[in-house]
């Protein structure tokens, strides 16, 4: 196995035992960004100054003695979050050129502890989509099928990962925005419960939604990242403050005693048979893993798309009012400060943020706030209810990550077929739950094979139950050995390479 | 973007239709005629979509404020270390000294 396709537990390991150094594994990441990323298009910025300098801290640390979780592993982060001295843009024209003046807690955690931030990855502008396609500044494809998008928002940290481009991407969930390009890529993408990581220095799409985690090819590496992510934060006042119960060491290979509840509305046949061949094939997994499978019913589910297209863009039109020229990013001048505003914002934001800015205030306008945004929020709490009444009967609940594996670029035209993408996703953003996607197999299409992700879902807090799952899941079926890059991305370079 | 716009209903209860103009104005957004249409259509669209929640009975259920445990944060009023005022200035697209510089926001008459 070439460096850079080493689990990021593996990499620690090795650079703590002193067998690679940290500056050794990171040289070899910038190369292998430098030799496929013109083609893949990950990274809106690559940092290999501040990567190495970052590499050649912890090598000093470890000749010191210490001992850092993430020594050495090489960290792609969603340009929505801050990393001071970095251009950090959102996937936007607005902040195309701004620079962070700090680094937010959940990156600063990795940092502190060994890992190596190579790049800033491109995302759908301001976190709004599912396929990478409304970022304003660049093009991001799938590794395994150039032609196919990387999903979406967290892509360039999907395909980042995927690409053997870094260990760990990190991502921001909002309605299915780490676990859906997971699914794509073929990589696991986990969010945990909403409040278990700081959302300070990232830059807020949907308040009570947004949440940060790893894209890892393995769980284990997810839940080496989790555990040095997740915990209180003052900076920010949702996060969560309670204890963290570590989950990386407590890892399993079985899923003896668990119940797993397989949700009866989400019924895989109508996505095709192909598809529910997949999962019905993943389940049967689960199974043989010693879990029990038991049938639960999420009935308000099916109007989890509907309340999550309310609440997320009125809370998103609240968010971005910030986005005014005055302070920061980019400014359009007018003859008053009214037109300054509405040319800026005319010219800075592109169309799917747009829409849901004026779909988010048309929601919170007067004599609309009731019927939309107040009735969406008592949707929500059935949501809610509905999970709990179903976690009364299971550990965990078991459904497909994605309504469809990854498209090719530019097939879904109309907004309402993109955002039917996160169909299965959205229910649990909206009740806070800890969600992750692990590859499960893949279907033909065209010839070549595009991956699926399964999607398991765990009550509030319950992050060590659905990651010791997962695990097992994966030990057990390792389909993620099944991903192939496509055979273009390994064209010979064109650029200034060796 | 035209005053008329802004005085109009933000449904046309006639058509059932948002007055994209006056969300737009709301929002601060210039929006192209071009863009009035589009996004007029596809905003329409999403509202027929998003509507089947009025199926659901809700009288009595309370609306979500939160989804975890989450109490009321409090701190000290001390002053603490903050970003400091050039690095603050140096990020905006106009300064002049210690200020944001801005457009005329009051008429001279005014």
């Amino acid at each position: 196995m070439s460096t850079v396709e080493r689990s990021g537990v593996d990499v620690a390991r090795a650079v703590n035992a002193r067998e690679i150094s940290a500056r050794e594994v990171t040289d070899a990441t910038l190369g292998q960004i430098d030799a496929v990323d013109e083609r893949l298009g990950a990274y809106l910025t690559r940092l290999h100054d501040m990567a190495r300098a970052a590499a050649d801290r912890v090598d000093a640390r470890i000749a010191g003695g210490e001992k850092l979780a993430m020594a050495g592993v090489p960290v792609a982060v969603k340009d929505n979050m801050c990393l001071a001295g970095t251009r950090t843009t959102c996937g936007s024209k607005i902040l195309e050129n701004w620079i962070a003046p700090y680094t937010g807690t959940a990156v600063q955690r990795i940092l502190d502890a060994g890992g190596i931030p190579v790049g800033k990855s491109n995302m759908d502008e301001f976190a709004m989509g599912s396929s990478c396609e409304n970022s304003a500044l660049l093009q991001t494809r799938n590794p395994l099928d150039l032609s196919r998008v990387p999903g979406g928002s967290s892509g360039g940290s999907a395909a980042a990962v995927s690409a053997h481009l870094a260990a760990v991407g990190l991502g921001s969930d909002t309605g299915g925005s780490i676990r859906e390009p997971g699914a794509f890529c073929g990589v696991v993408g986990f969010k945990p419960t909403y409040g278990r990581v700081s959302r300070y220095g990232l830059i807020a799409f949907a308040s009570s939604l947004d949440q940060i985690g790893p894209l890892t090819r393995t769980v284990e590496d997810a839940a080496l990242a989790y555990d040095v992510m997740a915990g209180y934060d003052p900076m920010d006042s949702t996060s969560i403050d309670r204890p963290l119960e570590p989950t990386f060491s407590a890892l399993r290979d079985d899923l003896r005693g668990k119940r797993i509840g397989i949700v009866k509305e989400f019924e895989t046949g109508k996505l095709g048979a192909a598809i529910d061949a997949v999962y019905k094939q993943a389940y049967r997994d689960l199974e043989k893993l010693g879990a029990e499978l038991i049938e639960v019913s999420l009935p308000t589910a099916d109007y989890g798309l509907a309340t999550y297209y309310l609440i997320a863009p009125a809370e998103c039109s609240s968010n971005l009012a910030r986005f005014d020229g005055v302070r920061y990013g980019l400014r359009v001048e007018g003859n008053d400060v009214g037109e300054m505003y509405e040319a800026t914002r005319a010219a800075g934001f592109g169309p799917e943020v747009k829409r849901r800015i004026l779909i988010g205030t048309y929601a919170l306008s007067s004599g609309y706030y009731d019927a939309y945004y107040v009735k969406a929020q008592k949707v929500r709490t059935l949501i809610g209810d509905d999970f709990k009444k179903a976690f009364a009967t299971c550990d965990l609940i078991a459904c497909p990550a994605a309504s469809s594996p990854a498209f090719v670029s530019g097939a879904k035209s109309d907004p309402y077929s993109m955002y039917l993408m996160d169909y299965y996703t959205i229910p649990m953003s909206l009740a806070g739950l800890p969600a992750l996607s692990v590859p499960c197999g893949s279907v033909s299409v065209e010839g070549k094979s595009v991956p699926m992700g399964l999607q398991l879902c765990a009550p509030i807090f319950a992050e060590r139950e659905l990651l010791s799952a997962a695990h097992a899941y994966e030990k057990a079926t390792m389909h993620y050995k099944n991903n192939k890059l496509d055979v273009s991305l390994h064209r010979a370079p064109t650029g200034n390479l060796v | 973007m035209n005053s008329q716009s802004t005085k109009r209903s933000i449904l046309s209860l006639s058509s059932d239709k948002i007055d994209i103009r006056y969300v737009a104005k709301l929002a601060r957004i210039a929006l192209t005629d071009d863009e009035v249409q589009r996004f007029g259509q596809q905003l329409g669209d999403l509202l027929e979509h998003v509507n089947v929640i009025s199926k659901l009975d809700t009288d009595s259920i309370p609306a979500t404020a939160q989804v975890v445990e989450s109490r009321n944060v409090e701190r000290e009023d001390e002053v603490r270390p903050c970003l400091d005022r050039k690095t603050v200035l140096s990020m905006a697209p106009q300064a002049q000294g210690s200020f944001f510089r801005v457009p005329r926001i009051i008429a001279e008459d005014g």
